[in-house]
């Protein structure tokens, strides 16, 4: 019995859905001007700490980058309106699929051409800098 | 009974999948047009690797250190930041079907996204009149083919944003409008997110 009323529920479910035009959510005032502070908070925070070099190198390289990685996720969120419900988990699929080649693509590329420039013959200026 | 629940019997794949399909009458185009955005999201992933691998061959010409005015790229990312939040605006009037105000939000997205255009080419001309031309070294070529495709996509969503504008004058916020409406905001937004990786990766590490 139980497997026919939950049938029924999810045609509900998506009858309600698609009168709402597209079929997708657009957000409120609220989460938008959430995500565009947000935004501006990670944006200004990198800037600043390069501009002023405060930091040492290594510090600052990483902050900045982490700072990156959150605005991602806020953007995706605030204004791209990720969850994991829409188009059935579909959607997510599909990003974390695309996340996932992202990574491998530069990832890889980094790491083994970092290790051809390891390897490579230095070049006569290179010689004469070394010790 | 067993009639209307076939999607429960994984024994029978054809009419799981006739069902799966029947499910999404209207939000397939958000689904196909975010498709799209992965694939263009590899397009960059493979920009970002090549920038990453030749971001240090200078080629005995200018380092990032000379060449970037990171308060010019702030101005900038400001612009772009500005211009995704006023197109939330936009597709926030949309909703309650104002059409003079939807159209008013895009025409302020639309001025942002030129400034941030006009500001990027003002960034190129000055850095070829110094000399740091693509043919320049491998770091200035992967530059140019980076940030110049994330401009020309900046710049076909400008298009296709007047495109709509005159859309929504002459139809109104019709259904199909709404559609379109929406496909752009989506490409509006992850242009933004591919400009937090330019700035982050080309010009404050650069300058780093």
């Amino acid at each position: 019995m139980s497997a026919p009323h939950s049938e029924a529920a999810h045609t509900h479910a998506h009858g309600a859905h698609g009168t709402h035009g597209s079929g997708e959510s657009h957000g409120t005032m609220g989460s938008y001007l959430i995500g565009f502070g947000l935004s501006v908070v990670l944006t200004a925070i990198p800037f600043a700490l390069v501009m002023m070099g405060s930091l040492d190198r290594q510090t600052t390289a990483l902050l900045v980058l982490g700072a990156a990685l959150v605005q991602i996720v806020v953007h995706m969120v605030y204004f791209l309106h990720m969850n994991t419900r829409s188009e059935g988990g579909w959607t997510m699929m599909a990003l974390v699929f695309t996340v996932v080649v992202v990574l491998i693509t530069l990832g890889g590329s980094l790491w083994v051409m970092h290790h051809l420039n390891a390897n490579m013959m230095p070049t006569p200026e290179q010689m004469s800098a070394m010790p | 009974m067993t009639a209307t629940t076939p999607a429960h019997q994984p024994a029978n794949p054809a009419s799981f999948y006739m069902i799966e399909e029947d499910h999404h009458p209207e939000g397939s185009t958000a689904f196909g047009f975010w498709m799209y955005l992965m694939s263009d999201c590899l397009i960059f992933a493979v920009l970002f690797a090549t920038f990453g691998v030749l971001s240090t061959a200078y080629a005995a010409g200018p380092t990032p250190k000379e060449l970037f005015d990171l308060p010019l790229v702030a101005l900038n990312t400001a612009m772009l930041l500005f211009s995704s939040i006023t197109y939330g605006f936009a597709m926030l009037a949309m909703e309650k079907d104002r059409i003079r105000q939807t159209q008013i939000w895009l025409a302020i997205t639309g001025l942002f996204g030129a400034a941030f255009i006009g500001i990027e080419l003002y960034e190129f001309s000055h850095l070829i009149h110094e000399g740091a031309t693509p043919q320049t070294s491998a770091f200035l070529s992967a530059f140019f083919t980076l940030v110049g495709t994330h401009g020309l996509h900046v710049t076909f969503g400008l298009i296709w944003l007047v495109v709509l504008m005159v859309q929504v004058g002459k139809h109104g916020l019709i259904e199909a409008n709404r559609r379109r409406l929406m496909c752009l905001s989506m490409f509006w937004h992850f242009l933004d997110v591919v400009w937090i990786g330019v700035f982050t990766f080309v010009y404050l590490l650069g300058v780093l």
